[in-house]
């Protein structure tokens, strides 16, 4: 917008100076968006696409790699800890035992993670001031605390039995004995919830990525999580008994295949391309991949020990890649005006086609 | 439960027992001059630190670059051409043909009909150059992103029905930064400020003379609507400041009202170029606590030209969790119960 004749009589700039900043990335000349093949060409004509000298519109969440990080742990916690109950109700030992320790280890990890990233992480205690329904992020807060709660009670007395009673409890033994189980379902009860919401916690947002993947990101994180613990007790557990996590696993994969595609198909066009593009894109293809071949290896022959180990790490491997993958096309699509711009525009227009002239930002009076 | 979107007194939606009349601003951008003394009052009034490197960044007059934690006016430039022009007279006439709102349940004063009155409404000759210049502050929404999503409470709606941060409560973690439609609220961090401060710099000798402390470093911050001066009842600093009165304050239902008049007369002298942003509480943030006449589209501006606060679909989005959630349990269920039959 400032190249104008009257650029003439400026004095001249240092070659691949200040005029590079504008051109940079975000202007992309109409008509070219992927024209020379390497992904869809966008099926709409390319929206007249002014910005603020390429700047951002919207600012990205402050999150580092440790959010990414506590999506996939969080998810990997409550199924987890769903299959802990589940061998604690079906009399699974083992399976019990190492979903117990795996749904412990990975929530505490992620919260750590959690409070580190926070500015100020002496005040993490200030998420447990208030419950805020409007807030995923606080609901989330108690959900995580309520989780670990029962999750840690439960992981006790594994610890316990697996140190011969060594653990230093006294007269509080029988207690722990006696609370342990109460303990693995009331972690169990919780969580489906620490699996997903953490996928409100993104849509709740206005990057334009994870806003428009709101209605199909829960399904996706729920089956992320699912193949994950299950791709995890699959590692740890002996054959006999993680039936229950490679039929767990499978259905995992599934919905997260289907629910991923759909997402793809039915969000804007324009907001998906970070999903395609970059490395969140080749993240995204790799899990797909992964959480294929781990599914396959599980099918055909996941009673096998050493390929149930690899298809393990396949599944968890492919969860890991998509929340960081999603992760990173959000924080991508925050960063470019367009993804910002083009979507608000298009529903605008279509709002407008449709008769609906009232609710527009912008008025001429 | 708080209304998640539409119309509404938020003040009295956020049930303080003593409303008080909205406040807000109304920037006219029309008469902005691009003096920045309003980035300058809001530094010095609330102590804002230094943003960024004091480069030049190629944009116009603008090196300030955007909105963030320590910037809380940002005056923008951006110099148009002939062809520019006509298309921002042509969107803006576009707006008025779809017969755009005269919403708004309450009507304090009508815009007057005077100014549309027969006149000599041909258009002026087109420019061949004009600069837009537009001071961007917190629009304080009537629903606000930032403070739905603030799981502290440390965001707060105060009586005026603005949005303050308590930067005693805040913990810095940033949902805030996302949940914002417009990009203003920034955690006040390394990068932006603190990098300048102490140690790194000096050694470096770069070091560009002596920075004050920094205050309030990893909390989310942004503008308070000078709220410490309101409870006095002062202006805000930038509006005190200006010198074009491009910055108007006041209780928000005149201003909106002062708005709309200026619009239409705006459009009695064929400069369909102008537009309100913000005016309209039916939109997706149920109308802006701070209200701009803008010279073209908002996106030109750096503003999103259809914003709508998340929160508006989160009723539907826990709604669908809970039903993703309910699927992981079946499905654990099942797994568990294939294996016994």
């Amino acid at each position: 917008m400032t190249t104008s004749e009257f650029d003439s009589l400026r004095p001249p700039e240092p070659a691949g100076g200040r005029r590079r900043r504008r051109e940079g990335r975000h202007r992309r000349p109409a008509g070219q968006v992927g024209a020379d093949g390497s992904r869809e060409m966008p099926m709409v004509p390319d929206a007249e696409f002014t910005s603020y000298y390429g700047r951002p519109v919207v600012k990205p969440a402050p999150w580092g790699h440790d959010i990414a990080a506590y999506l996939f742990l969080g998810g990997v916690a409550g199924g987890s800890a769903l299959l802990a109950a589940g061998g604690q109700l079906t009399g699974r030992d083992a399976l019990r035992r190492n979903c117990r320790l795996a749904a412990i280890s990975a929530v505490a990890v992620g919260a750590a993670a959690l409070v580190h990233d926070l500015g100020r992480p002496e005040r993490f205690l200030n998420m447990l001031r208030t419950i805020k329904l409007t807030s995923p992020m606080s609901l989330g807060s108690w959900i995580l605390s309520a989780f670990s709660g029962g999750a840690a009670v439960a992981a006790a007395a594994e610890v316990d039995r697996l140190t011969g009673e060594r653990l230093p409890l006294g007269p509080l033994r029988p207690v722990l004995r006696a609370v342990e189980g109460p303990a693995g379902l009331e972690a169990a009860a919780f969580a489906p919830a620490l699996a997903v919401y953490t996928a409100v916690l993104l849509a709740d947002t206005s990057t334009p990525t994870w806003n428009a993947a709101r209605d199909e990101l829960p399904f996706v994180f729920v089956s992320s999580a699912s193949l994950a613990a299950s791709g995890l007790a699959m590692i740890t557990t002996p054959v006999a008994e993680t039936a229950p996590a490679r039929r767990l696993a499978l259905l995992g994969v599934v919905g997260d295949l289907v629910a991923t595609e759909v997402m793809r198909r039915r969000m804007d066009p324009v907001a998906a391309e970070p999903l395609h593009d970059g490395r969140a894109g080749s993240m995204l293809r790799l899990s797909e991949a992964l959480a294929v071949a781990g599914g396959i290896g599980t099918l055909v022959a996941g009673r096998r020990r050493g390929v149930a180990v690899a298809a393990g790490l396949a599944l968890v491997a492919a969860s890991a890649l998509t929340r960081f993958g999603v992760f990173e096309a959000g924080i991508a699509s925050a960063k470019d005006p367009r993804y910002t711009i083009e979507p608000q525009k298009r529903r605008l227009a279509a709002r407008r086609a449709a008769g609906v002239t009232d609710d527009s930002i912008t008025t001429a009076g | 439960m708080p209304q998640f979107s539409g119309p509404t007194d938020p003040a009295a939606d956020a049930r303080w027992p003593d409303v008080k009349p909205r406040k807000g601003f109304f920037t006219d951008t029309s008469i902005c001059i691009g003096c920045k003394a309003c980035e300058v009052a809001c530094k010095e009034w609330n102590h804002n630190p230094r943003d960024g490197d004091l480069e030049l960044l190629g944009s116009s007059y603008d090196n300030t670059g955007a909105l963030g934690a320590s910037t809380w006016r940002h005056v923008a430039f951006i110099e148009q051409k002939r062809d520019r022009i006509e298309q921002a007279q042509e969107t803006g006439r576009a707006l008025v043909n779809l017969g755009m709102p005269r919403v708004g349940a309450p009507k304090p004063v009508e815009p007057t009909p005077a100014s549309a009155a027969p006149g000599d409404t041909t258009p002026p000759d087109t420019p061949e150059f004009r600069w837009l210049m537009s001071s961007d502050v917190c629009k304080h929404c009537t629903h606000a992103g930032c403070l739905d999503v603030c799981p502290t409470g440390a965001l707060f709606r105060t009586e005026h029905g603005t949005v303050v941060v308590q930067a005693d409560v805040c913990n810095g973690c940033g949902t805030c930064v996302a949940g914002c439609p417009f990009g203003v609220i920034e955690r006040r961090q390394d990068g932006t400020a603190e990098v300048k401060s102490k140690d790194g710099e000096r050694k470096r000798g770069q070091r560009k003379g002596e920075q004050p402390e920094v205050p309030n470093l990893g909390v989310a911050q942004k503008c308070t609507l000078c709220y410490d001066r309101l409870i006095d009842d002062q202006t805000p600093a930038c509006a005190q400041t200006c010198p074009t009165t491009s910055i108007k304050f006041g209780d928000h239902a005149d201003l909106v009202a002062l708005a709309r008049e200026r619009v239409a007369e705006l459009h009695a002298e064929g400069r369909t170029e102008a537009r309100l942003y913000g005016a309209n509480e039916l939109d997706g943030v149920g109308g802006t606590g701070s209200v701009f006449l803008l010279l073209d589209e908002p996106e030109v501006y750096g503003l999103p030209p259809d914003p709508r606060v998340p929160t508006a679909d989160l009723p539907r989005m826990y709604k669908l969790a809970g039903l993703a959630a309910g699927g992981m349990v079946a499905a654990a269920v099942l797994s568990f119960l294939g294996g016994r039959s």
